[in-house]
């Protein structure tokens, strides 16, 4: 258990910028995901917090202490990689053992740490097998158990789940938030994958292009993600994101991209808005409705192309040349080819203006 | 079917022919005197054990074979003791030049022994190296490094990083992670570069001429070339002798075999 702060943190390779001056509060207790597409730079700070490779400039804190200076055994820190990493001459109970044994940690605590993550793992059968004995999703279970019976100050994980299967990764990932909850130790997660960051962390940070985006709460970042990158990242199918300006005049606003002219009530708007700006304007599929609301645009659209996941439908609607996507529930009548009313609720919009998210002062979120 | 009846009789030429040599010098070293010199040829010996006992004790054999052993082994133990550092090195580590340095090596192992010849004899006489065991052990440890970091390099290129990192994070500095990570999965390596280097100085013959003058000692290829005298060759103790100089070598490349088994480092990562 303990906390983590990073200031600064800027890392780069030759003239390739990877991360630009990263600042960071992992409180004690928290599972911090970080997010990103891939090549954002988020194994490559996990690896600085790590100690394995080192920052350009900037500090790494834990439990406020700086410990640039420190290799990764000193840091007290234990990672589970992508790739498992277990040592292959080895059994799992010695896979288990060896980080202790190199901190010449007494055979008898050894052992009844290594009974203790077995059982907590369900690996007790496994013990003296060989990793390539091992299916995957037991591989992945074993570099967890090589973590825990380190009882670290801090986790790190790195993208753990990506070479399992679909079906295995859903229960690793079940199974992780509940041995999460049960330690209660501190955990740093990296992946590219925002259903894992959704469900597993209590905290997404955000990475592009090796800046932070956005660090918050998952529903959080859900519900007003900071740029337009986060909202299309964030969310499947993604927000629909539509670039345009931003005209007022004669009290009114008027938002158009190509063939889509929104009127946008002011009280959505900042109490001057920018004359002629660029702004961003989005709505996620789900917040589409096809009936009739108040407190709503509504445009005219049609429908293109109709995909059933079973549960949802997603309609795929031109407006004008402007092309998004709908969620709506199940229905029976035929609608592909159809025009459709689309409403666009005002408290479900999403403005960006100079690629920053705006919110009106008194909005719910 | 039919190819497979053709590959087994290709494989079955190919070893017949590699082997027939051999197999004539088990069968003669067998024979008696009459039997190796009798026209038409007698091919299966009366079973005349008279030429291991020459070989063995007329003309010292013992000797060459235990000299043989102390070089070739030392050879062996003293080149794995710096190729394996030096090409986990090369392999790992970032080293300005580092494709420059495996270059010279690879140039260095190409060197005509004629051509190094009368340097190393000079410097092994500055040394006094010459007559000694150690003095041809040098210049052998010197020609097979080359190779046996090559071997090396590309066998601790293809283990997983990600075991490098784990060890890391574990404790290990780059010692004990060489040690106690690398070193076990780099086993199929080091047993190839091991016999390599072990065929090579048990069967070198002319930097052991030259420098190992006095018959205590001479090694085996050196030893069996001086059976040979003024006026006579002494074909029967050749064959024995050959045939003793040879077993050893097929026991240990037999007996290293089941360590060159691939797929050792099979669980370390997906795949």
């Amino acid at each position: 258990m303990a906390e983590l702060e990073l200031c600064n943190i800027s890392k780069s390779f030759r003239d390739l910028t990877v991360l630009r001056d990263i600042s960071l509060q992992v409180p004690n207790g928290s599972f911090t995901i970080l997010l990103g597409p891939s090549g954002c730079g988020k194994s490559t700070l996990l690896r600085i917090i790590a100690g394995l490779d080192t920052q350009t400039t900037g500090q790494v804190l834990i439990d406020g202490n700086e410990v640039d200076h420190l290799p990764p055994a000193a840091r007290d820190i234990a990672m589970v990689f992508q790739q498992y990493a277990l040592y292959p001459h080895l059994s799992v109970r010695e896979n288990l053992a060896f980080a202790l044994k190199m901190r010449r940690v007494a055979r008898h605590v050894i052992d009844d740490r290594i009974a203790e993550a077995a059982q907590l793992l369900e690996i007790q059968p496994l013990l003296d097998r060989k990793p390539k004995d091992l299916s995957g999703g037991q591989r992945q279970r074993v570099a967890m158990g090589r973590a825990i019976v380190r009882k670290p100050k801090l986790f790190l994980f790195d993208e753990p789940l990506s070479n399992l299967d679909a079906q295995l990764r859903t229960s690793m990932r079940i199974e992780l938030k509940k041995l999460q909850q049960r330690l209660q130790a501190t955990m740093i997660y990296v992946t590219h994958d925002q259903v894992e960051a959704m469900t597993l962390g209590d905290r997404i940070v955000v990475i592009e292009s090796g800046r932070i985006r956005q660090a918050d709460e998952p529903q959080r970042t859900y519900a007003a993600p900071a740029d337009p990158f986060v909202a299309s990242f964030i969310g499947t199918p993604p927000m629909n994101l539509w670039e345009g300006t931003l005209t007022t005049g004669d009290g009114e606003s008027v938002f158009r991209s190509h063939d889509l002219i929104l009127p946008l009530p002011a009280t959505l708007l900042p109490p001057h808005p920018p004359q002629k700006s660029r702004v961003t304007l989005g709505i996620r599929p789900e917040d589409i409705a096809l009936q009739e609301k108040p407190g709503a645009i509504q445009v005219e659209g049609l429908v293109e192309l109709v995909e059933d996941l079973g549960a949802d439908l997603l309609l795929h609607c031109r407006v004008g040349d402007l092309r998004m996507v709908v969620r709506t529930a199940r229905q029976g009548d035929r609608i592909q080819d159809q025009p459709m009313r689309l409403f666009f609720p005002f408290d479900k919009l999403h403005l960006f203006i100079e690629n920053r998210r705006y919110d009106p002062p008194n909005a719910p979120t | 079917m039919k190819r497979r009846i053709l590959l087994a009789g290709g494989i079955l030429a190919t070893v017949g022919l590699s082997l027939l040599p051999f197999l004539w010098f088990v069968l003669t070293s067998f024979k008696s005197q009459t039997e190796i010199e009798a026209v038409p040829p007698t091919w299966w010996p009366s079973g005349s054990l008279e030429f291991y006992r020459a070989a063995l004790f007329d003309h010292h054999l013992f000797d060459y074979v235990l000299n043989s052993v102390v070089v070739a082994g030392s050879t062996t133990l003293l080149a794995l003791l710096f190729a394996i550092p030096a090409a986990y090195a090369l392999a790992r580590l970032t080293i300005p030049g580092k494709r420059g340095i495996l270059a010279v090596l690879l140039c260095v192992s190409m060197f005509p022994q004629m051509a190094i010849a009368g340097p190393v004899w000079r410097l092994l006489d500055t040394v006094g190296g010459l007559n000694h065991r150690w003095g041809v052990v040098l210049p052998y440890v010197a020609l097979t490094l080359p190779l046996a970091i090559w071997i090396l390099a590309s066998f601790f290129k293809e283990l997983p990083p990600e075991l490098e990192d784990a060890a890391r994070v574990d404790g290990c500095g780059p010692w004990t992670t060489l040690f106690r990570v690398m070193l076990p999965l780099a086993t199929p390596g080091i047993f190839t570069a091991a016999i390599l280097i072990l065929i090579y100085a048990w069967n070198e013959f002319f930097f052991a001429l030259l420098i190992l003058t006095q018959p205590e000692q001479q090694t085996l290829p050196v030893g069996i070339a001086l059976f040979q005298g003024e006026f006579t060759m002494p074909w029967g103790e050749l064959a024995a002798a050959s045939v003793v100089a040879t077993l050893p070598l097929i026991v240990v490349v037999l007996l290293c075999q089941r360590w060159i088994v691939s797929g050792l480092s099979a669980g370390a990562v997906k795949g």
